[in-house]
């Protein structure tokens, strides 16, 4: 009786472990590209192209300083910080006041500005860049920081995940502060804002995350080398650099660091911006 | 009452009018400058020629455009639906784990999805370089020689399509894994209890009540697929790139290479069409589940 059921036991945990290691195994396997161009960038150029051991011996900071000094990448990083940082507290600002006066604010248009967001999900904003461009060259602002961010503030997600936010919450709240005599703004900045401070954080990573990585926009906007931004710098690098790889990927880890680094460090608000702008509770 | 009623509109209006200035000028007005440029002979940048459906009639003649539309439909086949079910196997298996190992593991798996498409870029040209690559071991291995993927037609998308799999599946991982997370415990423990196979619990439990994370999975991916630039720009460069051309690709060819500013717009157009029509399936299905 004990050996029949000391059986199926023993067995379903072999399973198990042999799972949790195939789990392991695969995960090394998915991540290798990424860790394979970090020891690159680690090497001596001349080593880069005979040395395969899989951790490197003599790691080197030479690739990286070669960059920082040979190339517009402290400039470039500029760039990228000036345009994700505006981009970011101008989309999370816009989204949250417009959530806001949508969810608790009664104005003529208030449905149909609604429906306006929510169409506007299904134009790919790709289709616009052509006429952005045009836009944006008439006012004179191509080759400027504010030419770059402009377009990229179309984000209607952040309006709905706002409005819905807001939506949820008790409307006593609202009621008990305009009795105490508190102005809309007052209530909006004092009570609603700081109430999500977590909705908050987690939009504005996941707007830095992509604002820092857009390319096409960018890259057609700044054609000025001093203006471009590292995403899309680090492949005029690679032009210039021709073949030394260890160069080529000292650039693209920092260019890869700061979103890397934004994701590890808040790892939970990147999950839970993701699954509130798909629409689903996680 | 009144006055109370005029300074919610007024602290509304205020409140919104950032937004409504944006959205009217970098969004409804191109929207409409596309439409009326796709009628017209025109440069990038200056006056046009209205030409009526001059565009849209060769547009259909064009053999490039048909190669786009051609390419941008093998790349959503090849990368939607394959990624999604590798995504659905990353998140199964790591929902298996507990505490620190699963967000190690969680990590490694999504962090691609937070890098820039140079950087992948980068990383993948040199993981496949013809002569010193880490792939072309097992390429070799495949097909008995080393292949240089960016350069033969036939590996192209299917290079791309891979990489794309790599780079933006953390994504639907994150959706499955919160869907498998809100499936209740005790579902399993009574399956369990009634002597049920892991098979029996994944058609019969598991993959049912997935079925909706999957079909938002599923559609986002390939609206977002349809639009694909950056990496068959980035791969392609350098090299001939009519054979793999995509629609977007075609669209910023035209425009910026070839100053034909009224033929791009048709082309967006296009795009812009296709594209809402796969989302407004997208809203008929998420509707339907809302309904229900």
């Amino acid at each position: 009786m004990s050996n029949q059921h000391a059986t199926p036991a023993r067995r379903f945990d072999l399973g198990a472990t042999l799972l949790t290691l195939l789990t392991i195994i695969a995960a090394a396997i998915w991540f290798f590209p990424v860790y394979w161009g970090i020891v690159t960038s680690l090497r001596y150029d001349d080593q880069t192209v005979k040395d395969f051991a899989l951790i490197p011996m003599e790691p080197t900071l030479k690739n990286y300083i070669f960059d920082i000094q040979n190339s517009n990448l402290p400039i470039w990083y500029l760039n990228s910080t000036i345009v994700s940082v505006g981009v970011t507290f101008l989309v999370v600002f816009m989204g949250a006041c417009t959530g806001f006066a949508i969810s608790q604010l009664n104005f003529p248009g208030r449905k149909a500005l609604w429906w306006m967001i929510l169409a506007s999900f299904m134009v790919p904003v790709s289709a616009l860049i052509v006429n952005h461009f045009i836009i944006i060259a008439d006012v004179k602002l191509l080759n400027t920081h504010l030419g770059i961010i402009l377009p990229m503030l179309i984000a209607p997600v952040t309006v709905i995940v706002y409005k819905q936010f807001f939506d949820g919450l008790p409307k006593e709240f609202r009621e008990a502060a305009v009795m105490d005599g508190a102005t809309e703004f007052q209530l909006f900045f004092r009570v609603f804002l700081p109430m999500n401070w977590g909705v908050t954080t987690a939009l504005a990573i996941i707007t830095f995350i992509g604002a820092w990585n857009s390319f096409l926009w960018p890259f057609l906007a700044a054609q000025d080398e001093m203006m471009m931004t590292v995403t899309v710098g680090i492949t005029a690098v690679q032009d210039t650099f021709g073949v030394a790889y260890g160069r080529v990927l000292a650039g693209a880890v920092l260019a890869g660091l700061p979103v890397a680094t934004a994701y590890l460090l808040f790892q939970r608000r990147v999950t839970q911006a993701i699954t509130l702008s798909a629409g689903i509770k996680g | 009452m009144l006055r109370n009623r005029r300074t919610e509109i007024t602290t509304a209006l205020i409140l919104i009018a950032p937004f409504l200035i944006v959205y009217i000028w970098l969004f409804l007005w191109p929207t409409v400058q596309m439409i009326e440029m796709s009628f017209q002979k025109a440069p990038l940048i200056g006056k046009g020629k209205w030409t009526g459906f001059a565009n849209y009639i060769r547009m259909f003649k064009d053999a490039t455009f048909l190669i786009a539309v051609k390419n941008t439909a093998y790349f959503v086949l090849l990368s939607v639906v394959p990624g999604t079910v590798v995504a659905l196997s990353i998140a199964m298996m790591v929902s298996r784990l507990k505490g620190r190992l699963q967000s190690l593991i969680l990590a490694a798996f999504f962090l691609p999805y937070v890098l820039p498409v140079t950087v992948v870029y980068v990383i993948w040209d040199w993981m496949t370089n013809v002569q010193f690559g880490m792939m072309q071991g097992l390429i070799t291995f495949l097909v008995g020689e080393p292949v240089n993927i960016w350069r033969t037609v036939d590996w192209f998308m299917p290079g791309v399509a891979i990489l794309t799999i790599w780079w933006t599946n953390g994504f639907s991982i994150l959706l499955f894994l919160a869907g498998l997370r809100n499936i209740p415990a005790e579902l399993y423990e009574a399956a369990q209890l009634d002597g049920a196979t892991r098979r029996q619990i994944f058609l019969r439990i598991t993959f049912p009540l997935l079925w909706p994370i999957t079909v938002l999975c599923l559609t986002i991916q390939l609206i977002l697929q349809l639009k694909i630039f950056d990496q068959v720009y980035l791969f392609a460069q350098g090299g001939q790139t009519r054979a793999t051309m995509v629609l977007v690709q075609y669209i910023f060819e035209q425009a910026f290479q070839k100053n034909n500013g009224g033929y791009s717009a048709t082309l967006a157009v296009a795009l812009f069409v296709i594209v809402l029509v796969f989302s407004l399936l997208q809203f008929q299905i998420l509707r339907i589940r809302g309904q229900r």
